[in-house]
């Protein structure tokens, strides 16, 4: 028990969420192995991104804990809170970058707010991260002449500047291009071995996150509704794991949203869709 | 029945944004301290806020004193009090219209410009971002914005004043004929620096640090939509119009009162 402790760096335990009236998690646990890249797939609306954010500390659950690194987040008084979080990089599904600097001054940011280092060593390093990201050469770009692919790699080489222990991915291929898609589905690989981080991605794009996926777990309607490495996933007998995977129009998620039958509805189109208004003293005023 | 249960919903949500504003106040007062060592993040914040402020905050004044000396001067020559126009001219500049309309226009001008640019952060995920890099967006994009702001209103209103007296010489003694002396010297004597004065600059402080407060709060409580920013943007300036002449009545009651 101890041993699997060791090896997973995020524990989802019991967890629930609701956002108002509407539960978004319901008693979900997942385990998150050290060193490798966990996809968290489901249709949009799931609470992928909310899951994120729980893991990162911005909000808090109903029930349930989550253990990063051995320590539990929503115990955490601020400052540690702040202190797992300088070990945490999270990459928003916009960026995130801050449009107010250039390219060099976002992946520095992180750099001259928590260390004290001098402006010639993190020049440095910020052109390393941006070489890791293949974009040195745009080091002087704003960040609104960056294409949506470009300012996810900045802020890929922004999450990366303080050397964090693990990645949180949301939904990084949402709206790219084939070309940087493949790019960043290469480059996410590519940082999680060279680097030794620990991933996260979550992702409703099937194929590119099985392909560099080391495990998967499926959430729908506030479960988990299948999980396993991507061999199994793509072998699961569920029904709806396979219409998920394969993105079949109809299967257990109905092509049609529930609806009187469709005959009826052709045939009888004057069909009352109040109570007939009956008149005390005439009595029935329909025709 | 209906109009109980909204006056009660509307009275707690009231209530709940009230509480949500003073943690926020207390919380952005706080992050004063880590500024001490960072001056350059105020300063690049009152570039923004102040001085960008300067060309209408000029203009207005200068528009502002003409027409005072204008409307002054035939209801003074009634009297034949024509000398008292510089007088005249100044106090109510210093007294009310220095502070009030220049905190009108700095919260269409500056606060409008802050609960969008803040606003449109969070709606971008920027300030979640920034958490997300262990670096509070209270501590670092507000506190200075708002220390900025509470810098800038009195100078802003000085500047007012200022330009507004000058417009209301070259009106008076330019154009009207009023004696050049008596303009200035009318002024020196009638003018007290601490009931006149000092008590322009608290009346600027206070409008400059609820009208700072209601743009920063109004940004970073938006919802984060366009439809949402929009609505605090007017939000920012109709709180902050009715917050200043409120608070204008209150203080010059307080002040002029006795």
């Amino acid at each position: 028990m101890n041993n699997i402790a060791q090896d997973n760096l995020v524990s989802v335990r019991n967890l629930s969420f609701s956002r108002g009236n509407r539960p978004i998690f319901d008693d979900i646990s997942l385990e998150l192995a050290r060193g490798k890249i966990t996809a968290i797939m489901g249709p949009s609306g799931t609470g992928k991104t909310t899951l994120l954010k729980l893991i990162g500390g911005q909000l808090q659950p109903l029930r349930g804990n989550i253990i990063v690194d051995g320590e539990n987040v929503h115990r955490l008084k601020r400052k540690d809170l702040y202190n797992l979080r300088k070990r945490m990089g999270m990459l928003f599904q916009s960026g995130a970058l801050l449009t107010d600097m250039n390219v060099f001054d976002n992946v520095a940011f992180p750099l001259r707010e928590h260390t004290h280092l001098p402006e010639s060593m993190i020049r440095s390093i910020v052109l390393m991260k941006l070489q890791a990201v293949g974009l040195r050469g745009a080091r002087d770009m704003m960040p609104n002449e960056l294409s949506g692919g470009m300012a996810r790699r900045i802020a890929l080489a922004r999450a990366i500047a303080l050397d964090p222990m693990m990645i949180m991915y949301d939904e990084p291929f949402t709206g790219q291009d084939p070309i940087s898609m493949g790019v960043l589905v290469h480059l996410i690989k590519a940082l999680n071995t060279t680097l030794g981080l620990t991933s996260i991605v979550v992702s409703h794009d099937v194929h590119e996150t099985a392909a560099i996926a080391d495990y998967i777990y499926l959430i729908s309607d506030g479960k988990i509704a299948g999980q396993g490495t991507p061999e199994e996933i793509k072998n699961s007998s569920s029904e709806w794991v396979q219409q998920f995977m394969n993105g079949t129009a109809d299967g257990p998620v109905h092509f049609h949203y529930p609806a009187d039958d469709f005959i009826d509805d052709l045939l009888v189109p004057s069909k009352p869709d109040h109570p007939p208004r009956v008149s005390k003293r005439y009595g029935n005023l329909e025709p | 029945m209906e109009l109980i249960r909204l006056l009660g919903q509307n009275t707690l949500a009231g209530f709940n944004k009230l509480g949500r504003g003073t943690y926020f106040l207390t919380h952005t007062l706080a992050g004063f301290m880590e500024l001490l060592p960072r001056p350059h993040l105020v300063i690049n914040q009152m570039y923004s806020v102040g001085v960008l402020s300067f060309l209408i905050i000029t203009i207005s004044g200068l528009f502002v004193g003409m027409v005072l000396s204008l409307q002054g001067y035939y209801i003074l020559s009634d009297f034949g009090a024509e000398e008292s126009l510089g007088l005249m001219v100044a106090a109510s500049l210093v007294r009310e219209l220095g502070p009030v309309v220049t905190a009108l226009l700095f919260a269409g001008r500056a606060g409008s410009a802050l609960t969008a640019e803040i606003g449109l952060m969070k709606a971008t995920e920027q300030l979640s971002g920034m958490e997300m890099m262990a670096v509070d967006p209270i501590n670092r994009i507000i506190s200075p914005r708002f220390l900025a702001g509470l810098i800038a209103m009195p100078l802003l209103a000085a500047l007012f004043s200022m330009v507004g007296i000058v417009g209301g010489h070259l009106v008076g003694v330019g154009l009207l004929g009023v004696d050049n002396g008596s303009f200035w010297s009318q002024m020196q004597a009638g003018i007290d620096f601490e009931d006149d004065i000092i008590n322009g600059v608290i009346k600027s402080l206070v409008f400059g640090f609820v009208t700072t407060w209601i743009a920063l709060f109004e940004g970073y409580d938006t919802t984060p939509t366009s439809e949402g920013v929009s609505r605090a943007t007017t939000r920012t300036v109709v709180n902050s119009a009715f917050s200043i002449l409120g608070l204008d009545f209150i203080l010059t009651a307080l002040m002029f009162g006795d």
